[in-house]
C-alpha cells in the first residue's frame, strides 16, 4: 500500500500537501505529529474515509476508490474516534458486525467460530452478552478491537484508539497492538498523541508538520534529540530504556 | 447451553406478546354497537357475516397495520438518525403526509383514496429527508435538540397546511386525517394501509443494514455498507410507513416514539431481535386503545388519537422517569436465569466507572 503526491484543502488551504510514502507490510506505523498536522486526515484518505483532492492512494496494485467497498470492507479495517456510539448492543452483536461484508446479515457457522475466536482473543467471554454502553472505556475499545478481529483483514487502521484512555487501559491497548502485529500477521497503521507509545510498540514512525511528512523511517531513525525538537518545537531529551529510544520532553 | 437459554429467553417475550395479541384481536373483533357473536357467524347468519366482513374485520386489520406499521417505522427512523426521540411525529413526516393530502384535495379534487395516498407518499418522503439533510448539516450537540427541531419544522408544515386550508374552506375535510380514528375504516377504503406488510417485511430485510448505519458514517464505510443509500432507503420505508397510514386512519402519534423505546429498553438496539417484538408491541398498544375508545362512552366511540395521547404521554413521561433513575442500563428480564443475571449485575456495580 502506498500514497502519491496525495493533497487536501479545506477553505483553500492544504491540510495535507502532496503527501508520498509507502506503508511496509507486517509492521505497526504510527502516524504522529502536532494537532493540526494532517495526520488524521491522512489516515481518513488512505481508508476512504475522506476523499482527497489531487494525488493517488494504492492498495494492493489498484486505485482504492475502484476498490468495491465490500471487498475492500474484507482487506481493510478502520477504526476511529468517534465510534463512542450510544447504542444498545451486545459485545457479540457489535463483533458479529465484523463477518457483515463476508456474509451479510446470516452468520454461517464459520462466521460464529471467528466471532468466539475474536471474542477469546480480546478476553471478552465475560461480557459477551452484556451491552457495549454498561462497559467501561478500555473494555469497550476491546470490543471494538475484537470486531476488527473478526472482520479479518489485512490492514488494521486506528485513529486514537489511547484516546480518552487512562495509562492501564491505554497501555494494554497498545499491547494489544503489538499482538495483532505480531501473533495475528496484520499491518497496523495508527495515529497517536503520545510518541512514547509510538517509540516503543511501533517499527516505523511517520511525523507530520504542517501537512507535510517531516520524518519517515524506523523508530531508531525518527526518535532522535534533533528531529523531535524540530517536528514539536519544545526541547526534547532521548533515553534508551529497554533498547527503546524514549523521549522526555520540558 | 448459556447461548440457547438466552435464545429461548429472548424468543419467550416474543411468544408471550404474539399470544396477548391473538387473545385481543379476538376480543376486539365481538366489541361493537351489534352484538356479533362466534355461534351465529358459525351457523352462517348472513347479517352478521356482513357485519364482520365490511367493518370488524376491516377494523382489525387497520389497527394492526397501524401498531405494527408506525412502531416499526419509529424504529427505523430511531436508528438511522441515532436519535431515541426521533419519531414520525418528532420527525415531521407526519405533517408532511397531511400537506400531501392537503394538496390532493386542493388540486384534484375528486381524487381518489389512491391520488391522496400518491401525494402523502411523496410529501412525506420529501419532508422526512429534508428533515434528515438539516439535522445532518447541523450536527446538533445534543440530543434533544434533534427531536425539537423536527417538532418545529413539523409545525411550520402544519401552519402552512391549516392557512391553506382555512384559505380554500378545507378545514372541515381535512380534520378527518388530523385526528386519528378507525370509526371509518370499512371495506373498500381502507386496503391501501396493507402496504405496511411489505414495507415492514422489507424493513426486516435491511434490519442489519439500519443497524450499521446507525453507528455512524464510518463505521458503515469500514463494513462496505454505502451510507447515504441505505439511509435514504431506510427513510423512505418509514414514510410510506407512516404515509400509508395517516392517508387512512389520520394522525397517530407517540407509538412511533414509545413503542420501540420500550422494547429497546428489554431487548436493545439490534433490529433483528427486536423489530417482531417492537411490531407485536405496537400492534397490541393500538388494540388496547382502540378498545378504550369504543368502550369508554359505549355505544358512542373516542377518537383513538385521543385515548393514545393521554396513555401515551403517561408512559412517555415514565420513561423519561425511569431514565433518569437508571440511566440507561438495561432491564434485565428475569426468570429462569436469574444465577447468571445476578452475576452480570454484580460486575456491573463492581466494574469501573462509565
Amino acid at each position: 500500500m502506498f500514497v502519491e503526491k496525495l493533497t487536501k484543502k479545506y477553505d483553500g488551504k492544504a491540510v495535507v500537501d502532496s503527501v508520498s510514502f509507502e506503508i511496509p507490510k507486517g509492521k505497526v506505523i504510527s502516524l504522529i505529529g502536532p494537532n493540526g498536522a494532517g495526520k488524521s486526515t491522512v489516515m481518513g484518505m488512505i481508508s476512504r474515509l475522506i476523499a482527497q483532492d489531487t494525488g493517488l492512494v494504492s492498495f494492493d496494485g489498484k486505485d482504492i476508490s475502484k476498490w468495491k467497498s465490500k471487498e475492500l470492507a474484507k482487506r481493510l479495517a478502520i477504526l476511529t474516534q468517534t465510534n463512542n456510539i450510544q447504542m444498545k448492543l451486545t459485545v457479540r452483536e457489535l463483533v458479529a458486525f465484523g463477518r457483515f461484508p463476508y456474509s451479510g446479515g446470516r452468520l454461517t457457522e464459520e462466521d460464529e467460530v471467528l466471532i468466539d475466536k475474536a471474542i477469546r482473543y480480546m478476553e471478552l467471554e465475560e461480557f459477551e452478552d452484556r451491552f457495549i454502553d454498561e462497559l467501561s472505556g478500555g473494555q469497550r475499545q476491546r470490543a471494538y478491537i475484537a470486531m476488527v478481529i473478526a472482520q479479518d483483514t489485512e490492514y488494521v487502521l486506528l485513529d486514537e484508539p489511547t484516546n480518552s484512555l487512562d495509562i492501564y487501559h491505554a497501555t494494554n491497548m497498545m499491547k494489544i497492538v503489538r499482538r495483532l502485529c505480531d501473533e495475528l500477521g496484520k499491518t497496523v497503521v495508527l495515529v497517536l498523541h503520545e510518541i512514547n507509545y509510538a517509540a516503543f510498540y511501533s517499527d516505523y514512525i511517520c511525523a507530520f508538520v504542517d501537512g507535510k511528512i517531516a520524518k519517515f523511517g524506523t523508530v531508531n531513525e525518527v526518535m532522535t534529540k534533533e528531529n523531535l525538537s524540530e517536528i514539536y518545537r519544545v526541547d526534547f531529551e532521548i533515553q534508551e530504556i529497554q533498547g527503546k529510544p524514549l523521549s522526555i520532553y520540558y | 447451553m448459556r447461548r440457547e437459554d438466552i435464545f429461548i429467553k429472548g424468543r419467550r417475550l416474543t411468544l408471550i406478546l404474539a399470544v396477548t395479541l391473538i387473545v385481543l384481536a379476538r376480543l376486539s373483533l365481538f366489541v361493537g354497537v351489534i352484538d356479533i357473536d362466534l355461534s351465529s357467524l358459525l351457523s352462517g347468519d348472513a347479517e352478521q357475516w356482513e357485519i364482520f366482513i365490511l367493518s370488524r374485520l376491516p377494523r382489525l386489520l387497520a389497527i394492526l397495520c397501524t401498531g405494527v406499521g408506525m412502531s416499526v417505522s419509529g424504529l427505523i427512523m430511531q436508528q438511522l438518525c441515532m436519535n431515541k426521540f426521533v419519531s414520525p411525529t418528532t420527525g415531521a413526516t407526519i405533517s408532511s403526509a397531511q400537506f400531501g393530502i392537503l394538496l390532493a384535495l386542493l388540486f384534484m379534487p375528486g381524487s381518489t383514496l389512491w391520488g391522496r395516498a400518491i401525494f402523502a407518499f411523496i410529501t412525506a418522503i420529501l419532508g422526512t429527508w429534508i428533515f434528515v439533510w438539516f439535522i445532518q448539516r447541523i450536527q446538533f450537540k445534543d440530543v434533544v435538540m434533534v427531536p425539537l427541531v423536527g417538532i418545529m419544522f413539523g409545525n411550520v408544515i402544519g401552519g402552512v397546511t391549516n392557512y391553506l386550508a382555512y384559505k380554500y374552506e378545507m378545514t372541515q375535510a381535512l380534520s378527518t386525517w388530523l385526528v386519528g380514528h378507525f370509526s371509518l375504516v370499512i371495506k373498500g377504503r381502507y386496503e391501501i394501509v396493507w402496504m405496511v406488510v411489505p414495507l415492514v417485511i422489507l424493513a426486516f430485510i435491511f434490519a442489519n443494514h439500519f443497524n450499521i448505519v446507525g453507528m455512524g458514517k464510518d463505521f458503515s464505510k469500514n463494513l462496505g455498507v454505502h451510507y447515504n443509500l441505505v439511509l435514504v432507503m431506510g427513510l423512505t420505508i418509514a414514510a410510506m410507513i407512516t404515509a400509508a397510514i395517516v392517508v387512512v386512519v389520520g394522525t397517530i402519534s407517540y407509538i412511533g416514539l414509545i413503542v420501540p423505546n420500550v422494547v429497546a429498553m428489554f431487548k436493545g438496539d439490534k433490529i433483528r431481535g427486536t423489530l417482531v417484538d417492537t411490531a407485536l408491541f405496537g400492534a397490541i398498544f393500538v388494540l388496547v386503545c382502540d378498545m378504550i375508545g369504543r368502550v369508554v362512552i359505549a355505544p358512542y366511540e373516542l377518537p383513538i388519537e385521543l385515548i393514545i395521547g393521554i396513555l401515551g404521554s403517561i408512559i412517555f413521561v415514565a420513561l423519561l422517569l425511569y431514565r433518569l433513575q437508571h440511566g440507561r442500563k438495561a432491564v434485565r428480564l428475569g426468570g429462569a436465569g436469574t444465577s447468571g443475571c445476578a452475576a452480570a449485575v454484580s460486575h456491573v456495580s463492581g466494574g469501573d466507572s462509565r
